[in-house]
C-alpha cells in the first residue's frame, strides 16, 4: 500500500468549478445508461452479474469516503459486507426453512433452532440489523481506536485482522452459520422466488437505486462542511485538533457511515449471487476492493465507483476468456494502472482536462 | 510531458481491454443450444487457481481425457463433446457464477464439476432452479441427494465406514479424529463417534484446524499423549504435509500408530513425501494399481497424454468415469435432455479403473467398491482390504441403526 504514502492532492478537492452542471449532467447520464439501457442490452446472466459488481460498488464507494476522504485505510470492509449479508441470508434460511431448521443445521445435528437466529424470521429486524449490527460495530471500533490515536499503518492492519478474526470465527461456529459452506439455496425473496428472472430484474433496479442514492448522499457529505473537516483531517488530523475540532468523532462517524453502506452491500449481494460465505469477506476480498478503489481514483467518489465495477468486469471477462491465466493478467493490470497512474483512472481524466484547459 | 503521455497511453489500453468484455457476451451466445450444430457443448468447472487448484487440475485433466477418448471412439449421439472450461478459482460464489455461465449462456449439456462440499452446496442450487445436470467426482459427507446432481465419488457408506470396520477389524479400538475445520470432516466425524459408539470403539479426541494450517505441534503432543491405537485423519491439502511430519518426528510410526487419511491419494503422496507417510493406510475406491484391463489402459493413457512421471487418483478416476457414464446415459436416452438422460441413468453398469461401477437410479450415486490400501515406498498405494462386492450407496445412512440420529 504504497499509495498511502504519496500526497493526496490537496488542492483538487475544495476548488468549486464555475460550470458546476457537468457533474449533474454525467450522473444523469450514467443513471439513465444503468437504469434503461442496461436493462434491456443485457441477457439477465450478464445483468445479474453487474448486479453483482454493482453491490461491490455500494462497498468502494464507502471505502472511497473512509479512506479517499477520510484517510482510513480499511482492509476489512468484508466484515461490514459479511453482517449485512448474514443477515439477509438468515432472514431467507428461515423464510425457507417455515417451521423446521435451516438446511445445514440439520446436518451439523443441530435440533432447536439458536436463540440469535430467532428474531431474523421477523423481516423488518433483519432489515434493521442489516444497517445496525455493521454500524454498532464500526462506531465501536472507531471510538476506541480513534481516540486512542491508531491510524495509518496500524489502523490497517486492525481492520484486516478483524477481518481474519471473523472468517475463523464464522468457520468454527458451523451448526450457528453454516462454516465454510456459508448460507446458500434459497429459494424466495420476500415472497419472490429469488432465481425467476423478474426478481433479478427487480433485485437489480433497487441495488442501481440504492447505489444512486448513497452515491448522491456521499457527494453532499463531501461537499458540506463536514467534509472539508474530514479532508482537514485526512490531511492535518493535529492541527484539526489544535483548531478546536475532535478529528476521533469526525473519522467514527465516516468509518460507521463506511460501514453501514457494506453492510446495506451484502444484503443485496444475497439474493442476487445467492450465497455468502466467509471467503466473501475475508481479508482477500477486503483487499481486493481497496485495489479496485486506487484502481478507479480513490480520491473521488466516483473513482471508488468506477474501479469496483471495472474490476468486477474484468475479473470476469478475463476468468471466462482465459480460465489458466487470468490471473497473473488481472495482477499485471493492477501493476500497470497503480505504478502509471498513482491517482486512478480518474486522476488520469482530470489531468487530461487540465491540460485541455491549460491549452485552451 | 513524457510521463503523462505514458499514463494516458496505459488508461487508453485498459479502457480498450474492458471495452472488449462488452461485445463478448452477443458472440459466444451465438453459439446456441447444447446440441445444435456438430457438437455437444459441455462444461468442466474445477479450481484452476487458488488452494484447490493443485488437486482440482488433475480432475480436469482427466475429464479431458475421456472427452477426447470418447471423441476418437465417434462420440455421442454422432456428434462430437466440446469442452467448455471454466475456473471455479477454489471461491465458492465463483462456482455459482460459472455454473449459471455454463448453463445460462453456453448452454452446455451437462457440467462436470466440483471438489471441495462448499463448492458443490453453492452450484447445487445453480443447478436445481435451472434444472440442469452436475456430475461431482468427488467423495463427500453424504447427507445429500439432489435430483440434479450426480455423484460419482464415495459416500460415507464407501469409504468412512468401511475405514472404520477395517480399523475394527485390526483391533484399533481407539481412535483420534484429526481433520480440517469445514463441512466433510465435521460431518464425517460426528458419523465417526456414532459409529464408535454402536461399535465398542472410544474417540479420545477430536481436533480442526483451519484449511491451510501449518502448524501441528500441539496437535501432535496431544495425539502422542492420549496415545489412541490409531487416528482417523480427515485433514485437507497442504495441512496434511506438516501433520505427518510432525508426527514422524514425534517418533509415530505407522505400526505403533497408524494414521487413515480419507482425503490423501497418490497425487498427495508426492506432496507429503513417501518417507513421511509410508505404512499408513488410506480409505477409497480406487488406486492407480487396482488390477484391472480397464484400469491398465485409464493408467497408460492419462501417462501417454499427460507425461510418464503422472500419477492417477480416486478422484481423477471418478472425474474420468462420470463422462462415461453420463455419454452412456445420454445413449441409452437417444438425447442429452436432461430429464431423458437422468430417467435412462438408473441402472447403467460399466466396468470402469475401480471394477464395476452400477448408478443407483433413485439417489443418482455409485455402487462402489470400498478399497483400503496402504502407503508404499514408491508413493503408490497397495490394496490390502477391499469390500468383496460394490456397496450400494446410502447417503442418508438409513441401513444403519446406529446413525438414525444422524440424519433427519
Amino acid at each position: 500500500m504504497t499509495a498511502t504514502l504519496e500526497k493526496p492532492p490537496v488542492t483538487e478537492a475544495p476548488v468549486k468549478e464555475p460550470r458546476d452542471w457537468r457533474g449533474p449532467a454525467l450522473f444523469a447520464l450514467v443513471a439513465v445508461i444503468g437504469l434503461v439501457v442496461m436493462p434491456l442490452v443485457l441477457e439477465p446472466f450478464r445483468l445479474g452479474l453487474l448486479a453483482k459488481y454493482l453491490t461491490y460498488a455500494i462497498v468502494a464507494l464507502g471505502i472511497g469516503l473512509a479512506w479517499g476522504q477520510g484517510g482510513m485505510l480499511t482492509l476489512g470492509q468484508g466484515v461490514f459486507f459479511g453482517l449485512g449479508g448474514y443477515a439477509m441470508g438468515m432472514h431467507l434460511k428461515l423464510n425457507d426453512a417455515g417451521d423446521g431448521l435451516p438446511d445445514f443445521m440439520v446436518w451439523s445435528g443441530v435440533e432447536t433452532l439458536p436463540a440469535l437466529w430467532e428474531p431474523f424470521r421477523n423481516p423488518v429486524f433483519a432489515i434493521a440489523m442489516v444497517v445496525v449490527v455493521p454500524g454498532a460495530i464500526a462506531w465501536l471500533l472507531g471510538t476506541l481506536v480513534f481516540r486512542q490515536r491508531v491510524r495509518g499503518a496500524y489502523f490497517a492492519i486492525l481492520t484486516q485482522a478483524l477481518a481474519a478474526a471473523m472468517v475463523i470465527l464464522l468457520v468454527g461456529q458451523q451448526g450457528l452459520t453454516g462454516g465454510t459452506n456459508g448460507l446458500t439455496n434459497f429459494f424466495e425473496f420476500f415472497g419472490q422466488d429469488v432465481a425467476a428472472d423478474s426478481t433479478q430484474r427487480g433485485l437489480y433496479f433497487t441495488v442501481a437505486i440504492v447505489l444512486g442514492v448513497l452515491f448522491l448522499g456521499a457527494w453532499q457529505l463531501q461537499r458540506s462542511r463536514f467534509g472539508r473537516l474530514l479532508l482537514a483531517v485526512r490531511d492535518g488530523e493535529d492541527r484539526v485538533r489544535f483548531l478546536g475540532y475532535n478529528p476521533a468523532t469526525v473519522k467514527t462517524i465516516t468509518f460507521t457511515l463506511s460501514a453501514v453502506m457494506a453492510g446495506i452491500a451484502g444484503a443485496l449481494f444475497v439474493p442476487i449471487v445467492g450465497i455468502i460465505s466467509p471467503a466473501l469477506l475475508g481479508v482477500v476480498p477486503s483487499l481486493e476492493l481497496v485495489v479496485a478503489v486506487a484502481i478507479g481514483g480513490r480520491f473521488a467518489l466516483a473513482g471508488a465507483v468506477l474501479g469496483a465495477v471495472l474490476m468486477g468486469y474484468a475479473k470476469t471477462y478475463f476468468s471466462e476468456e482465459l480460465p489458466d491465466a487470468w490471473l497473473y493478467l488481472q495482477g499485471a493490470l493492477f501493476i500497470l494502472v497503480i505504478g502509471l497512474a498513482p491517482k486512478g483512472i480518474i486522476g488520469i481524466i482530470s489531468s487530461l482536462r487540465r491540460r485541455k484547459e491549460a491549452a485552451a | 510531458m513524457r510521463n503523462v503521455f505514458l499514463r494516458t497511453t496505459a488508461a487508453a489500453g485498459l479502457v480498450l481491454v474492458l471495452a472488449a468484455c462488452g461485445g463478448e457476451p452477443t458472440e459466444s451466445a451465438a453459439g446456441g443450444g447444447a446440441a445444435s450444430g456438430d457438437t455437444i457443448k459441455v462444461g468442466l468447472l474445477h479450481s484452476l487457481s487458488g488452494t484447490m487448484a493443485i488437486s482440482e487440475v488433475t480432475v480436469r485433466d482427466a475429464e479431458l481425457l475421456a472427452i477426447e477418448e470418447i471423441n476418437a471412439a465417434g462420440g455421442v449421439l454422432g456428434k462430437k463433446l466440446e469442452p467448455v472450461v471454466e475456473d471455479g478459482a477454489s471461491d465458492w460464489p465463483t462456482f455459482a457464477e460459472k455454473a449459471n455461465k455454463l448453463i445460462s449462456q453456453d448452454k452446455v449439456a451437462t457440467v462436470f464439476g466440483g471438489w471441495t462440499s462448499a463448492s458443490r452446496k453453492a452450484m447445487l442450487p445453480v443447478f436445481e432452479r435451472h434444472k440442469a445436470l452436475l456430475w461431482y467426482p468427488v467423495q463427500y459427507e453424504g447427507l445429500e441427494s439432489s435430483p440434479y446432481i450426480f455423484y460419482t465419488g464415495a459416500t460415507t457408506n464407501q469409504q468412512i465406514i468401511p475405514g472404520l470396520d477395517y480399523l475394527k477389524e485390526q483391533g484399533k479400538t481407539k481412535i483420534f479424529l484429526v481433520g480440517s475445520d469445514y463441512v466433510f470432516p465435521r460431518t464425517a466425524n460426528k458419523i465417526i463417534k456414532a459409529y464408535a459408539a454402536a461399535n465398542g470403539m472410544t474417540v479420545l479426541g477430536e481436533e480442526y484446524t483451519p484449511l491451510g494450517h501449518t502448524e501441528y505441534s500441539t496437535l501432535t503432543n496431544k495425539v502422542v499423549q492420549a496415545k489412541p491405537d490409531a487416528v482417523f485423519n480427515t485433514l485437507n491439502g497442504d495441512s496434511n504435509v506438516a501433520f505427518f511430519k510432525q508426527l514422524k518426528s514425534a517418533g509415530v510410526t505407522a505400526e505403533s500408530m497408524p494414521v487413515l487419511s480419507v482425503s490423501v491419494a497418490e497425487e498427495e503422496v508426492t506432496g507429503i513425501g513417501v518417507d513421511n507417510i509410508v505404512g499408513h493406510p488410506v480409505a477409497w475406491n480406487y488406486y492407480q494399481t487396482t488390477e484391472n484391463a480397464a484400469n491398465s489402459k485409464f493408467v497408460a493413457a492419462f501417462k501417454a497424454k499427460y507425461g510418464a512421471a503422472k500419477v492417477t487418483s480416486d478422484p481423477m478416476e471418478a472425474g474420468y468415469n462420470a463422462v462415461y457414464l453420463w455419454a452412456e446415459a445420454a445413449k441409452k436416452a437417444g438425447t442429452v435432455e436432461v430429464e431423458a438422460v437422468k430417467k435412462a441413468s438408473g441402472g447403467i453398469a460399466l466396468e470402469r479403473p475401480e471394477g464395476l461401477v452400477t448408478i443407483d437410479g433413485e439417489t443418482q450415486h455409485m455402487y462402489k467398491t470400498a478399497r483400503i490400501g496402504i502407503i508404499q515406498p514408491d508413493g503408490l498405494i497397495k490394496e490390502v482390504w477391499n469390500s468383496g462386492e460394490p456397496i450400494k450407496p446410502d447417503p442418508y445412512l438409513k441401513s444403519y441403526p446406529w446413525a438414525g440420529s444422524l440424519a433427519s
